[in-house]
């Protein structure tokens, strides 16, 4: 069966690639995913803190560590701090010099400012596409989620602005009202939407009593989610959607696109299994679909949505009820 | 020739870009003020810029000003073109080459910013002496007063070499004019093409040694043939005037600006003349041009050519009708009949009138000093001297500048007299060194300079201090030329970045009547007023100023700039000041910032030009109609208790009246009191600790590891509580050593420097609010006048009993630092290894200190940071040089030893009258520890007593005055790693090499810190440092192995904010050895590029990963069969790349060349691991005792 379909307004041999993860850092694991077939390549993040930061810390060297009478600085000239964030346009270059997929660079941030600039940049280096990651966690109380939108809005629009790539916006989880956002999203001049992103996760250290930032790998648990709000958002958007977390199986994989994506990314499996498990994740696609009896991508993608799918209450609230009659304490239950 | 690009540059710049476009070999070592020079061409050849010939200049960092000078002589013996900068015992260490190169007729020129040279007292500032010492080289001295001189002389100076095989030194005044910057012409390749002569160039080449045409130089001649060799030269040096004077012509034809071996300013029948070289004479220029349009007949001689002296030239340049002459040098030769000048001036005029040159009756010459270490000289000081020329007996010696009111030579100057235009605007501001006043200064003058005709002059004054620096900016723009090079002392806009800053300094006192006062206030620009202090409003008044407030830092943060105000406070001086119209200067500002910050990002580009747009709604006209001056009166200079001295003369200086002190008020011989840092309360952390008692688990870290003192732990009788101020805190004391006792943590509040240190280090959380810890920093002016007391209440509680003290890590800190408060940088790392050498040997210690930064912070004036305890005694500390401080440090033990020995055998010779219990008792003393110490003193006590009763014996006052010598005293060399590693290593591995009791105290910062970040041999391979911009590609110089290899040597590496407990352990064995001890410590500075603050942490990256592996290596143990070596830091847990990649210094190799980075990264892991494997092997050799292990010379010399 062929696989191929339509992303972000690229051709793509198949819905499965990596995402963005450190396994694009190096040219050779990159060639080694486009060995085992990816069908694009996404690059890791580029942090807009760390844009600002290597900005504000070239600035800073710039500025002098304090002017003394014998010394005015400290440091050879510190221009080449700016070049931080070059590094990456320069491993673009490399990457999409190396491999004949599309290329697929990632910027990360969640406010206005210079760092947009590098959207352009990237697009010069010759992205194929943009993923915008509006990773944040709201903490201020006088912001309410009204205005959290609008910023993460403005700075899509800003970003839109600076390229005529296709943009793909990588959500969080926990928007009051995802479909709402992403069809303005769609206003503000995004092409795509990727979910969910993931980030560092907290977790305590009970001797030093410092709170520790850590990756969590996924897993097949946060794969519902994400089908239940493909399901939600793409009867109601002409964006091409993204499933993002909790693919790890073939059957994750088909059950996203059932939903609604058009693309899958898949990371923690990868990294656990080696690249070559996207070749497997491939081929059982492609038996899994053929085994249903799928002919084409677009009788698959968004057959189980909310709008297709026979009881779109299983998506809804109401099945929470439901689940809850279905379950029962069992004997051994609080040992 | 209008072609020509106008530039604002310092002088230091405008000679570099000429010396650099005429030089194939530039060798240098780093030595202020001329480093700047050096920096540029390393800069410009990492860049690819070519010289003349089409070649990247090759700059070779040498390992001292020696080297270099062997460097460049080899160079020109190679047929290369060559240069070199230098200034002070940098120019010193060269003289030897200095004479070969010129017996040799090698053409050469060397760039020098003219500085002291240490005589009393080191100075970084400029004057004429180490030019001076340089007189009988050889060399041809060439002088500049101006940036635009210097640029101009510079390529006279290397085309007249190559035609007059004659070396120059070209000069200009150290930091006046290497520092001052100016707007000037630059001169174009074709300027250099037109004055250097290829053809002279070839012949240079043909000169080099090669052995294609061998000859052979550097004979070593006899009687026979020296002296007529010698005189060989002589028609060189006759015909070099002549050389120079057409290279000046020439370069007149091309540029409009014409020099003279010696040039005349002034009335054409002058009667009184000056004569005088450098920035001085441009003072005496625009005072002579001022006095001469109100009809006085005075002149001027600017000398150019020092050396050879044209005596033609000078008497053509002197108009015949002069009768008097005053020659003004920037020097003093002590016992010369007169300065160097002066008598050259005096034998001219002679031989000019003898040869029939001057007709006439010759006039009378006097003359004078000025200007010594960068001193004032301004026309009021021109015009004194011009005075005195007008008496009717002229003194013959004077000096100008001073007040001498010991042998009184010194004239009178009047303090009123003015001659700047004032059509110029002159402006002073006030600023921090960590603000960026000086930055955003340089930016305006290069704005003014671009966008208008107006000359523009920028010069910057910064105090010693290394934290919380203050800057005073002057800068003058106007119709030009502006010759001032001399501070503003009547400004017409004032500029305070720092509002505190007029609590300490009469920031006012240079505002002209009517002037315009710029004030960066905390707060609301509105309610600055009541803040003021009263000094300040009544010099508001009294002055009538027109004051505008803003507050900057909250337009700053607001802009997400932090605490960089640079932007801000610019953008107001063109708001108001008026020099350009506003929206001109505006735009310029917003283009300048693009400019500047268009390699830094976008992000720093748009945050500075919002800055520069909230800055003008935020500015506010401050009216002064119906205000009293009823503000706080300004705090005293230093506390009513200060002693007589500290009062007199540290006071004075610390209020910036030093100037006016008199010469009677100083010591003769540069000796200071010690422990005068205690006195100056600078106040400079918005910040300090606050301790929680309850919190604290009384660990002494943050004492431990407080660079400045500043944070202090004490136990101590719970009686001595009674009458504690309201507010002290105490708990009880943790601890059974001292009985039962109360204990307390203390911030010094007007010390700390808010670095935030001790509380990165403080281990002890609050269970419920981890957040909090035993110490939180807060803000610090609400609580100054409390802390304030209740340090002074502290200070006096009773000191710990040093004999029930234990020695680790938490004990240490209650022993008394007698190193505190010193100006080193907030956070510095190498303060708190001396501090702990402080408390654990003060009272016992002679430090002998290399030039650096630890010279610096502990001995630049105005005060000291070496401390007594409450019996008088601390550390002894002097510093030599830089290149000589092992053998320094060498010389005073053999001294103490000298005086050891003298007191032992007059003890010998005296123990039946003094008592044979006692003698023996204090010649057999071994003295371990603190009671061995404490008895020893007690005996000698006794000794005293006993001697004074033996009046008459004239071995009985010998003695008395050498008793205290009968207690061991501990020597210490201590220095940085450009010291150790570089120009003092020869010296050091001779003193290592004796057998001598002394003790090395390395603070490795693997940088040359003071002088700006150049690399060392002890830079670590893959950092960046000046001249080694792109990674440096060795490995670090493993001086302590080379240490180890002697056999008879203890060894430690330390790094105190990883492993303190080895740290200290170290120092007790090290003083312990009664041989040579090395103690290489990890000392963190600002030249690595991270927040200090987190040093500790990352002192512990670098041992865990290898980095700085800990050892000792105690010849000792050998006694015991025991391998000598011990490793105190284990197998590598963290990978090296997480040290590297946390410091700027790293990761900017890693962003200038990622594929080089990691090359680099690599080679380190593996050289890390190599030095780890020979350690490991090294460390199970037991190596068998060697004989002269014990020997111990004090002993020996006593039997």
């Amino acid at each position: 069966m062929d696989l191929s379909l339509n992303y972000l307004g690229l051709r793509l041999a198949h819905p499965l690639m990596p995402g963005a993860s450190p396994m694009a850092d190096d040219l050779d694991s990159v060639r080694r995913l486009e060995d085992a077939g990816a069908a694009a390549i996404v690059l890791r993040s580029l942090f807009e803190e760390q844009i600002v930061r290597d900005q504000l810390g070239a600035a800073r060297h710039a500025w002098g560590q304090g002017e003394q009478s014998e010394a005015t600085s400290f440091l050879p000239d510190s221009d080449v701090f700016a070049r931080g964030p070059d590094e990456y346009l320069e491993h673009l270059q490399r990457v999409r010099a190396a491999v004949a997929v599309p290329v697929i660079a990632s910027l990360n941030g969640s406010t206005r400012g210079g760092w947009t600039r590098h959207a352009r940049l990237m697009q010069q280096a010759g992205a194929a596409a943009l993923e915008l990651n509006l990773f944040e966690v709201p903490t201020d109380p006088d912001e309410d989620a009204a205005a959290v939108e609008r910023r993460l809005l403005d700075v899509v629009r800003e970003v839109r602005a600076a390229v005529d790539l296709p943009l793909a916006v990588k959500l969080a989880r926990g928007f009051t009202a995802p479909a709402n956002f992403v069809r303005q999203l769609e206003g503000a001049g995004a092409n795509g939407a990727i979910l969910f992103n993931r980030g560092y996760e907290p977790d305590l250290d009970l001797e030093s009593l410092e709170v520790r930032r850590q990756p969590r790998p996924s897993t097949p648990a946060d794969l519902p989610q994400r089908l239940r709000w493909l399901a939600i958002i793409s009867p109601v958007t002409r964006l091409s959607l993204a499933c993002s977390g909790g693919v790890h199986e073939a059957r994750d994989a088909v059950k996203a696109l059932m939903a609604g994506a058009r693309a899958v990314q898949v990371v923690s499996v990868l990294l656990q299994r080696g690249p070559r498990h996207l070749t497997r994740l491939r081929e059982e696609l492609e038996i899994c679909l053929d085994t249903l009896g799928y002919e084409s991508m677009e009788q698959v993608v968004g057959c189980l949505n909310l709008l297709r799918c026979p009881d779109p209450r299983n998506y809804e609230r109401a099945n929470y009820v439901a689940q809850l009659h279905a379950w029962h304490v069992t004997e051994d239950w609080g040992k | 020739m209008g072609a020509r690009q106008l530039v604002t540059v310092d002088g230091n710049e405008a000679v570099a870009a000429v010396a650099h476009r005429l030089s194939e070999v530039i060798a240098i070592y780093p030595i202020t003020p001329s480093s700047g020079m050096a920096e540029l061409c390393d800069e410009w050849s990492a860049q690819g810029r070519t010289n003349l010939w089409g070649a990247v200049p090759d700059v070779v960092e040498m390992q001292s000003e020696g080297g270099a000078a062997g460097a460049v002589h080899g160079a020109l013996q190679g047929g290369a073109l060559a240069t070199t900068f230098t200034a002070s015992q940098g120019l010193l260490l060269m003289l030897p080459n200095m004479f070969k190169i010129a017996g040799e007729l090698s053409p050469f020129v060397m760039h020098v910013a003219a500085r002291t040279v240490a005589t009393h007292a080191l100075s970084i500032f400029g004057d004429q002496s180490d030019v001076m010492a340089c007189r009988t080289t050889g060399f041809a001295l060439l002088c500049s007063g101006s940036p635009q001189e210097a640029q101009d002389l510079a390529l006279v100076a290397h085309a007249t070499t190559l035609e007059a095989r004659v070396p120059f030194l070209h000069f200009f005044d150290g930091f006046r004019t290497s520092h001052e910057e100016r707007k000037i012409e630059r001169l174009a390749d074709d300027d250099l093409r037109a004055l250097v002569r290829e053809d002279l160039v070839a012949e240079h080449r043909r000169r080099a040694l090669s052995p294609d045409r061998p000859v052979l130089r550097g004979t070593a001649a006899n009687p026979d043939t020296f002296f007529q060799a010698r005189e060989a030269s002589n028609r060189f040096h006759d015909a070099c005037p002549a050389v120079v004077q057409r290279a000046m012509d020439a370069l007149g034809a091309r540029t409009g600006r014409r020099y003279g071996l010696f040039d005349y300013v002034g009335h054409p029948q002058a009667e009184r003349v000056l004569v005088l070289m450098g920035s001085g004479a441009e003072v005496a220029h625009e005072t002579v041009e001022w006095l001469v349009a109100r009809g006085e007949k005075v002149g001027l001689v600017k000398v150019r050519l020092f050396r050879p002296f044209d005596v033609e030239a000078f008497a053509r340049a002197l108009p015949m009708s002069v009768r008097r002459v005053a020659v003004l040098d920037r020097t003093k030769e002590p016992g010369a009949p007169a300065e160097p000048l002066h008598l050259d001036v005096m034998a001219a005029l002679h031989e000019a009138q003898r040869r029939g040159l001057r007709a006439g009756l010759p006039p009378q010459v006097i003359g004078g000093r000025y200007g010594l270490s960068g001193k004032e000289f301004d026309p009021a000081m021109v015009k004194a001297v011009l005075d005195e020329l007008v008496q009717p007996e002229p003194r013959p010696r004077f000096t100008v500048g001073i007040t001498d009111d010991v042998t009184h030579l010194s004239l009178a100057v009047d303090p009123d007299f003015d001659i700047e235009d004032t059509r110029r605007t002159r402006a002073v501001f006030w600023g921090l060194g960590a603000d960026g006043t000086v930055g955003a200064n340089k930016n305006t003058i290069k704005i003014i300079g671009g966008q208008t005709d107006h000359d523009a002059q920028g010069y910057y004054v910064y105090d010693s201090k290394k934290s919380g620096a203050v800057t005073v900016s002057h800068l003058r723009f106007g119709p030009g030329p502006i010759r001032s090079s001399c501070l503003i002392r009547r400004a017409n806009f004032v500029a305070c970045h720092k509002f505190e800053l007029l609590e300490r300094h009469d920031v006012l006192g240079c505002a002209e009547p009517g002037a315009t006062l710029l004030l960066n206030v905390p707060g609301a620009p509105e309610e600055a007023w009541d803040r003021l202090p009263r000094e300040v409003q009544r010099q508001i008044f009294d002055k009538r100023l027109a004051v505008w407030a803003i507050d900057a830092n909250g337009v700053a943060q607001a802009a997400g700039l932090g605490g960089r105000i640079n932007s801000v406070m610019q953008t107001c001086f063109f708001a108001i000041s008026g020099v350009l119209p506003r929206e001109q200067a505006l735009a310029c500002i917003k283009r300048a910032i693009a400019e500047t910050y268009a390699r830094k990002g976008d992000e720093v580009v748009r945050r500075n030009q919002e800055a520069v747009d909230a800055t003008l709604e935020r500015l506010v006209r401050l009216e002064t109609a119906g205000r009293v001056a009823e503000g706080a009166p300004r705090p005293p200079v230093v506390a009513a208790d200060a002693p007589g001295f500290v009062q007199r003369v540290t006071a004075a200086l610390l209020a910036g009246h030093g100037d006016g002190l008199p010469v009677s008020a100083f010591p003769p011989d540069g000796t200071w009191p010690t422990g005068t840092a205690r006195w100056e309360k600078r106040n400079i952390a918005s910040e300090i600790p606050e301790w929680d008692a309850a919190v604290c688990v009384q660990c002494n870290k943050c004492a431990e590891i407080c660079p400045h003192a500043a944070i202090r732990a004490k136990a101590y009788p719970r009686a001595a509580l009674a009458g504690a101020p309201s507010g002290f805190r105490s708990v009880d004391y943790r601890g059974a050593e001292f009985g039962p006792s109360a204990y307390t943590i203390q911030v010094a509040p007007e010390d700390c420097t808010g670095c935030g240190l001790c509380v990165a280090v403080c281990p002890a959380k609050d269970r419920a609010n981890p957040r909090h810890k035993a110490i939180d920093m807060v803000p610090q002016a609400p609580r100054r006048d409390a802390e304030r007391e209740r340090f002074a209440f502290f200070l006096d509680l009773p000191e710990a009993d040093r004999e029930a003290v234990k020695l680790d890590v938490r004990g240490a800190q209650f022993l008394q630092p007698l190193f505190e408060f010193s100006g080193a940088c907030a956070g510095c790392g190498e303060t708190p290894y001396l501090k702990l050498l402080s408390q654990l040997f003060g009272d016992r210690l002679v430090v002998a200190n290399a030039t650096g930064c630890s010279s610096i912070f502990g001995g630049n004036l105005p005060t000291t940071p070496w401390g007594t305890d409450r019996n008088g005694r601390g550390p002894a500390w002097a510093n030599s040089l830089f290149e000589d401080n092992a053998e320094f440090g060498l010389g005073l033990r053999l001294a103490t030893d000298v005086r050891a020995a003298l007191a032992r055998r007059l003890l010998t010779r005296l123990a039946p009258r003094v008592g044979d219990d006692l003698a023996a008792a204090l010649l057999s003393a071994g003295e371990a520890g603190e009671r061995g110490v404490r008895e020893q003193r007690e005996r000698v006590a006794a000794l005293r007593t006993a001697l004074a009763r033996l009046p008459d014996d004239p071995d009985a006052r010998e003695l008395a005055a050498l008793a205290d010598d009968l207690v061991r005293k501990t020597v210490w060399l201590v220095g940085g790693d450009g010291w150790a590693y570089d120009i003092g290593f020869g010296g050091l591995d001779h003193v290592l090499s004796t057998h001598r009791d002394v003790n090395v105290l390395v603070l490795d910062t693997e940088v040359y810190s003071n002088t700006g970040g150049q690399q060392s041999k002890a830079t670590p391979l893959g950092a960046a440092a000046k001249f080694a911009a792109a990674g440096k590609g060795t490995g670090k110089k493993d001086l302590g192995l080379m240490a180890m290899s002697y056999g008879h040597v203890y060894v430690a590496r330390v790094a105190i904010g990883a492993r303190d407990t080895q740290t200290l352990r170290a120092f007790t064995e090290a003083e312990s050895w009664h041989g040579p001890s090395l103690v290489i410590a990890y000392s963190p500075c600002i030249a690595h590029g991270y927040d200090l603050a987190r040093s500790a942490e990352q002192q512990r990256l670098a041992v865990e990963s290898a980095a700085w592996p800990l050892y000792r290596f105690d010849p000792r143990r050998r006694d015991t069969g025991q391998p000598p070596l011990v490793i105190d830091s284990g197998p590598p847990r963290v990978r090296l790349r997480d040290y590297l990649r946390n410091e700027a210094r790293f990761r900017m190799v890693e962003a200038r060349d990622p594929q080089r980075f990691r090359e680099l990264m690599a080679s380190a892991e593996r050289q890390a691991a190599r030095r780890m494997a020979v350690y490991q092997q090294l460390a199970t050799v037991a190596i068998p005792a060697f004989p002269e292990a014990t020997e111990e010379p004090a002993d020996a010399s006593a039997s």
